[in-house]
Protein backbone atom coordinates (compact mmCIF):
# COMPACT_ATOMS: atom_id res chain seq x y z
CA UNK A 1 0.00 0.00 0.00
CA UNK A 2 3.08 2.28 0.44
CA UNK A 3 4.02 1.52 -2.61
CA UNK A 4 1.14 2.69 -4.14
CA UNK A 5 1.03 5.88 -2.38
CA UNK A 6 4.90 6.69 -3.35
CA UNK A 7 3.94 6.00 -7.25
CA UNK A 8 1.02 8.11 -6.60
CA UNK A 9 2.97 10.82 -5.78
CA UNK A 10 5.48 10.33 -7.81
CA UNK A 11 2.83 10.39 -11.00
CA UNK A 12 1.13 13.46 -9.28
CA UNK A 13 4.02 15.21 -8.82
CA UNK A 14 5.45 14.77 -12.37
CA UNK A 15 1.67 15.77 -13.75
CA UNK A 16 1.18 18.97 -11.90
CA UNK A 17 5.39 19.72 -13.10
CA UNK A 18 4.68 18.90 -16.53
CA UNK A 19 1.10 20.75 -16.86
CA UNK A 20 2.91 23.74 -15.44
CA UNK A 21 6.10 23.58 -18.12
CA UNK A 22 3.28 23.23 -20.91
CA UNK A 23 2.65 26.90 -20.45
CA UNK A 24 5.48 28.03 -18.76
CA UNK A 25 7.65 26.66 -21.74
CA UNK A 26 8.93 29.15 -24.30
CA UNK A 27 8.91 26.45 -27.54
CA UNK A 28 5.81 25.66 -28.60
CA UNK A 29 6.82 22.39 -29.42
CA UNK A 30 8.70 21.87 -25.90
CA UNK A 31 5.27 22.34 -24.34
CA UNK A 32 3.83 19.80 -26.73
CA UNK A 33 6.10 17.44 -25.61
CA UNK A 34 5.46 18.62 -21.77
CA UNK A 35 1.37 18.00 -22.83
CA UNK A 36 2.65 14.28 -23.32
CA UNK A 37 4.35 14.00 -20.22
CA UNK A 38 1.13 14.90 -18.36
CA UNK A 39 -1.11 12.40 -20.58
CA UNK A 40 1.24 9.59 -19.73
CA UNK A 41 1.14 10.49 -15.68
CA UNK A 42 -2.43 10.87 -15.78
CA UNK A 43 -2.69 7.53 -17.19
CA UNK A 44 -0.88 6.11 -14.47
CA UNK A 45 -3.00 7.85 -12.36
CA UNK A 46 -5.55 6.14 -14.07
CA UNK A 47 -4.03 2.71 -13.42
CA UNK A 48 -3.70 3.38 -9.54
CA UNK A 49 -7.62 3.96 -9.42
CA UNK A 50 -7.97 0.71 -10.97
CA UNK A 51 -9.42 1.75 -14.20
CA UNK A 52 -7.10 0.28 -16.50
CA UNK A 53 -9.00 0.36 -19.77
CA UNK A 54 -9.76 4.44 -19.17
CA UNK A 55 -5.83 4.36 -18.92
CA UNK A 56 -5.11 2.68 -21.97
CA UNK A 57 -7.35 4.55 -23.94
CA UNK A 58 -5.43 8.03 -22.75
CA UNK A 59 -1.90 7.05 -23.76
CA UNK A 60 -3.46 5.23 -27.43
CA UNK A 61 -6.29 8.26 -28.06
CA UNK A 62 -4.01 11.40 -26.28
CA UNK A 63 -0.95 10.52 -27.20
CA UNK A 64 -2.22 10.16 -30.97
CA UNK A 65 -4.46 13.37 -31.13
CA UNK A 66 -1.48 15.29 -29.28
CA UNK A 67 0.35 14.42 -32.35
CA UNK A 68 -2.20 15.92 -34.41
CA UNK A 69 -1.93 19.00 -32.09
CA UNK A 70 1.60 18.98 -32.72
CA UNK A 71 0.96 19.10 -36.31
CA UNK A 72 -1.23 21.86 -35.85
CA UNK A 73 1.18 23.70 -33.83
CA UNK A 74 4.10 23.34 -36.45
CA UNK A 75 1.68 23.94 -39.40
CA UNK A 76 -0.21 27.15 -38.14
CA UNK A 77 2.90 28.47 -36.31
CA UNK A 78 5.82 29.92 -37.60
CA UNK A 79 7.79 28.59 -35.10
CA UNK A 80 9.91 32.20 -35.38
CA UNK A 81 10.37 33.36 -31.86
CA UNK A 82 11.28 37.07 -32.68
CA UNK A 83 8.25 37.47 -33.81
CA UNK A 84 6.37 35.87 -31.08
CA UNK A 85 7.57 37.94 -28.81
CA UNK A 86 7.27 40.90 -31.13
CA UNK A 87 3.58 40.93 -29.74
CA UNK A 88 3.48 40.45 -26.32
CA UNK A 89 3.25 44.23 -25.16
CA UNK A 90 0.33 44.59 -27.96
CA UNK A 91 -1.02 41.74 -26.33
CA UNK A 92 -0.39 42.24 -22.59
CA UNK A 93 -3.48 44.27 -21.93
CA UNK A 94 -6.30 41.88 -23.07
CA UNK A 95 -4.54 39.28 -22.55
CA UNK A 96 -4.89 40.59 -18.91
CA UNK A 97 -7.90 41.13 -18.86
CA UNK A 98 -9.34 37.55 -19.65
CA UNK A 99 -6.87 36.56 -16.55
CA UNK A 100 -8.39 38.61 -14.33
CA UNK A 101 -12.19 37.66 -15.30
CA UNK A 102 -11.26 33.82 -15.38
CA UNK A 103 -9.43 34.07 -12.10
CA UNK A 104 -12.66 36.23 -10.38
CA UNK A 105 -15.50 33.40 -12.04
CA UNK A 106 -12.94 30.80 -10.89
CA UNK A 107 -12.54 32.23 -6.92
CA UNK A 108 -16.62 32.31 -7.51
CA UNK A 109 -16.96 28.85 -8.14
CA UNK A 110 -14.84 27.55 -5.58
CA UNK A 111 -16.12 29.86 -2.98
CA UNK A 112 -19.35 28.63 -3.38
CA UNK A 113 -18.44 24.95 -3.48
CA UNK A 114 -19.78 22.42 -1.49
CA UNK A 115 -19.08 18.80 -1.01
CA UNK A 116 -22.34 16.75 -1.35
CA UNK A 117 -23.50 14.14 1.54
CA UNK A 118 -22.85 11.33 -0.40
CA UNK A 119 -19.48 12.13 -2.13
CA UNK A 120 -17.37 10.66 1.19
CA UNK A 121 -18.87 7.42 0.66
CA UNK A 122 -19.14 6.96 -2.71
CA UNK A 123 -15.25 7.78 -3.29
CA UNK A 124 -14.48 5.35 -0.07
CA UNK A 125 -16.58 2.52 -1.71
CA UNK A 126 -14.51 -0.09 -2.77
CA UNK A 127 -12.90 -0.81 -6.02
CA UNK A 128 -14.85 -4.35 -7.03
CA UNK A 129 -11.77 -6.98 -8.17
CA UNK A 130 -14.05 -9.60 -9.39
CA UNK A 131 -14.44 -8.21 -12.50
CA UNK A 132 -12.22 -6.47 -14.77
CA UNK A 133 -12.71 -3.11 -15.49
CA UNK A 134 -13.35 -2.96 -19.39
CA UNK A 135 -15.96 -5.80 -18.74
CA UNK A 136 -17.55 -4.15 -16.45
CA UNK A 137 -17.63 -0.86 -18.68
CA UNK A 138 -18.65 -3.07 -21.54
CA UNK A 139 -21.89 -4.98 -19.67
CA UNK A 140 -23.08 -1.35 -19.20
CA UNK A 141 -22.13 0.64 -22.01
CA UNK A 142 -23.87 -0.80 -25.02
CA UNK A 143 -26.98 -1.41 -23.55
CA UNK A 144 -27.98 0.77 -20.26
CA UNK A 145 -26.26 3.90 -21.86
CA UNK A 146 -27.10 3.01 -25.39
CA UNK A 147 -28.39 6.86 -26.58
CA UNK A 148 -24.99 8.08 -25.03
CA UNK A 149 -23.05 5.73 -26.82
CA UNK A 150 -24.59 6.53 -30.46
CA UNK A 151 -24.17 9.83 -29.84
CA UNK A 152 -20.63 9.62 -29.38
CA UNK A 153 -20.76 7.96 -32.86
CA UNK A 154 -22.86 10.65 -34.14
CA UNK A 155 -20.22 13.33 -32.62
CA UNK A 156 -17.56 11.46 -34.64
CA UNK A 157 -19.38 11.48 -37.61
CA UNK A 158 -19.72 15.69 -37.06
CA UNK A 159 -16.22 16.05 -36.40
CA UNK A 160 -15.22 14.01 -39.52
CA UNK A 161 -17.40 15.80 -42.05
CA UNK A 162 -16.41 19.45 -40.33
CA UNK A 163 -12.84 18.49 -40.91
CA UNK A 164 -13.39 17.61 -44.63
CA UNK A 165 -15.52 20.78 -45.43
CA UNK A 166 -13.09 22.58 -43.54
CA UNK A 167 -9.76 21.68 -44.81
CA UNK A 168 -10.33 19.71 -48.13
CA UNK A 169 -9.41 22.04 -50.88
CA UNK A 170 -8.60 20.42 -54.24
CA UNK A 171 -5.78 21.88 -56.68
CA UNK A 172 -7.39 22.19 -59.77
CA UNK A 173 -5.64 21.13 -62.95
CA UNK A 174 -4.56 17.92 -61.35
CA UNK A 175 -4.90 14.69 -63.60
CA UNK A 176 -5.89 11.61 -61.62
CA UNK A 177 -5.73 7.68 -63.04
CA UNK A 178 -9.17 6.65 -63.73
CA UNK A 179 -9.11 3.11 -64.04
CA UNK A 180 -12.49 2.84 -65.83
CA UNK A 181 -11.49 4.73 -68.70
CA UNK A 182 -8.35 3.29 -68.89
CA UNK A 183 -9.76 -0.29 -68.74
CA UNK A 184 -12.97 1.01 -71.51
CA UNK A 185 -10.39 1.80 -74.43
CA UNK A 186 -10.58 -0.26 -77.08
CA UNK A 187 -8.07 -0.42 -80.35
CA UNK A 188 -10.57 1.80 -82.37
CA UNK A 189 -10.69 4.82 -80.14
CA UNK A 190 -7.20 4.23 -79.31
CA UNK A 191 -5.56 4.32 -82.69
CA UNK A 192 -6.45 6.14 -85.69
CA UNK A 193 -4.47 5.10 -89.10
CA UNK A 194 -3.58 8.31 -91.50
CA UNK A 195 -2.07 8.14 -94.60
CA UNK A 196 0.39 10.88 -94.92
CA UNK A 197 0.79 12.65 -98.50
CA UNK A 198 4.36 12.80 -99.73
CA UNK A 199 5.12 16.71 -99.20
CA UNK A 200 1.91 17.78 -96.75
CA UNK A 201 1.77 17.58 -93.29
CA UNK A 202 -1.84 16.25 -91.56
CA UNK B 1 -6.50 -3.80 -5.76
CA UNK B 2 -2.84 -4.49 -4.83
CA UNK B 3 -3.33 -7.60 -6.89
CA UNK B 4 -3.84 -5.55 -10.32
CA UNK B 5 -1.12 -3.18 -9.20
CA UNK B 6 1.31 -5.81 -9.04
CA UNK B 7 -0.21 -7.41 -12.44
CA UNK B 8 1.60 -3.51 -13.67
CA UNK B 9 5.16 -4.80 -12.08
CA UNK B 10 7.02 -6.08 -15.57
CA UNK B 11 5.55 -2.31 -16.67
CA UNK B 12 7.67 -0.50 -13.76
CA UNK B 13 10.82 -3.11 -14.06
CA UNK B 14 10.46 -2.47 -18.12
CA UNK B 15 10.34 1.74 -17.63
CA UNK B 16 12.92 1.65 -15.09
CA UNK B 17 15.52 -0.74 -17.83
CA UNK B 18 14.75 1.49 -20.73
CA UNK B 19 15.18 5.03 -18.30
CA UNK B 20 18.58 3.73 -16.79
CA UNK B 21 19.79 2.44 -21.17
CA UNK B 22 18.35 5.47 -23.09
CA UNK B 23 20.10 7.47 -20.15
CA UNK B 24 23.10 5.99 -19.83
CA UNK B 25 23.17 6.15 -23.50
CA UNK B 26 22.51 9.64 -23.30
CA UNK B 27 24.84 10.83 -20.75
CA UNK B 28 27.87 8.23 -21.79
CA UNK B 29 29.39 10.69 -25.30
CA UNK B 30 29.15 13.45 -23.05
CA UNK B 31 31.74 11.86 -21.03
CA UNK B 32 33.99 9.82 -23.31
CA UNK B 33 33.44 10.96 -26.84
CA UNK B 34 36.33 13.08 -28.05
CA UNK B 35 35.33 16.80 -29.16
CA UNK B 36 36.97 19.10 -31.01
CA UNK B 37 34.20 21.79 -32.31
CA UNK B 38 34.39 24.65 -34.41
CA UNK B 39 32.10 26.53 -36.61
CA UNK B 40 32.21 24.89 -39.73
CA UNK B 41 31.45 21.54 -37.93
CA UNK B 42 28.66 22.77 -35.89
CA UNK B 43 26.76 24.58 -38.75
CA UNK B 44 24.09 22.85 -40.47
CA UNK B 45 25.13 21.14 -43.66
CA UNK B 46 23.11 21.68 -46.64
CA UNK B 47 24.87 19.46 -49.68
CA UNK B 48 28.21 21.58 -49.47
CA UNK B 49 26.70 24.97 -49.92
CA UNK B 50 25.39 27.57 -47.20
CA UNK B 51 21.69 26.90 -46.12
CA UNK B 52 19.05 28.65 -48.42
CA UNK B 53 16.51 29.42 -45.78
CA UNK B 54 15.01 28.11 -42.34
CA UNK B 55 13.82 24.85 -41.57
CA UNK B 56 10.63 25.78 -40.02
CA UNK B 57 7.96 26.36 -42.20
CA UNK B 58 4.58 26.26 -42.43
CA UNK B 59 3.33 22.54 -43.52
CA UNK B 60 0.37 21.59 -45.71
CA UNK B 61 -2.86 21.30 -44.06
CA UNK B 62 -3.72 18.13 -45.73
CA UNK B 63 -1.35 16.29 -43.19
CA UNK B 64 -3.38 17.65 -40.25
CA UNK B 65 -6.60 16.28 -42.42
CA UNK B 66 -5.52 12.55 -42.81
CA UNK B 67 -3.67 13.00 -39.33
CA UNK B 68 -7.80 14.18 -37.85
CA UNK B 69 -9.12 11.25 -39.74
CA UNK B 70 -6.83 8.87 -38.42
CA UNK B 71 -7.82 9.75 -34.41
CA UNK B 72 -11.45 9.92 -35.38
CA UNK B 73 -11.28 6.12 -36.44
CA UNK B 74 -9.07 5.52 -33.89
CA UNK B 75 -11.67 6.16 -31.23
CA UNK B 76 -14.05 4.23 -33.38
CA UNK B 77 -11.77 0.70 -32.95
CA UNK B 78 -10.98 1.87 -29.04
CA UNK B 79 -15.20 1.13 -28.81
CA UNK B 80 -14.55 -2.16 -30.06
CA UNK B 81 -12.31 -3.18 -27.25
CA UNK B 82 -14.56 -3.77 -24.38
CA UNK B 83 -17.96 -4.64 -26.52
CA UNK B 84 -15.57 -7.53 -27.62
CA UNK B 85 -14.95 -8.80 -24.42
CA UNK B 86 -18.51 -8.63 -23.21
CA UNK B 87 -19.88 -9.99 -26.23
CA UNK B 88 -21.30 -12.98 -25.14
CA UNK B 89 -22.99 -11.18 -22.60
CA UNK B 90 -24.44 -8.35 -23.80
CA UNK B 91 -27.12 -10.39 -26.22
CA UNK B 92 -28.61 -9.42 -29.17
CA UNK B 93 -29.31 -5.83 -28.08
CA UNK B 94 -25.44 -5.02 -27.64
CA UNK B 95 -24.52 -6.48 -30.69
CA UNK B 96 -27.25 -4.07 -32.72
CA UNK B 97 -26.03 -1.32 -31.20
CA UNK B 98 -22.73 -1.47 -31.91
CA UNK B 99 -23.52 -2.29 -35.46
CA UNK B 100 -25.81 1.27 -35.70
CA UNK B 101 -22.40 3.03 -34.27
CA UNK B 102 -20.44 1.63 -37.04
CA UNK B 103 -22.94 2.14 -39.81
CA UNK B 104 -22.93 6.11 -38.62
CA UNK B 105 -19.57 6.03 -39.17
CA UNK B 106 -19.67 3.98 -41.73
CA UNK B 107 -21.45 6.95 -43.40
CA UNK B 108 -18.83 8.81 -42.64
CA UNK B 109 -16.24 6.78 -44.16
CA UNK B 110 -18.34 6.66 -47.66
CA UNK B 111 -18.62 10.54 -48.10
CA UNK B 112 -14.96 10.91 -47.31
CA UNK B 113 -13.97 8.65 -49.78
CA UNK B 114 -16.14 10.37 -52.32
CA UNK B 115 -14.94 13.62 -51.45
CA UNK B 116 -11.26 12.25 -52.17
CA UNK B 117 -10.33 13.29 -48.54
CA UNK B 118 -8.09 10.05 -48.80
CA UNK B 119 -6.45 11.08 -51.93
CA UNK B 120 -3.36 13.05 -51.88
CA UNK B 121 -4.03 14.67 -55.00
Amino acid sequence: MILSALFFYLFASICVASAFMVIAAKNPVHSVLFLILAFVNAAGLFVLLGAEFLAMILVVVYVGAVAVLFLFVVMMLDVDFAELRQGFLQYLPVGGLVGVIFLAELLLVVGSWAIGPGIPTTITAKIPTDIPNTQALGLVLYTRYVYYFEAAGVVLLVAMIGAIVLTLRHKPNVKRQNTSDQVARTKETAIEIRHVQPGQGL
Amino acid sequence: MDVLLMDYLPLVVFIGVALVLGLALLVAPFIVAYKQPDPEKLSAYECGFNPFDDARMKFDVRFYLVAILFIIFDLEVSFLFPWAIVFGEIGAYGFWSMMVFLAVLTIGFIYEWKKGALEWD
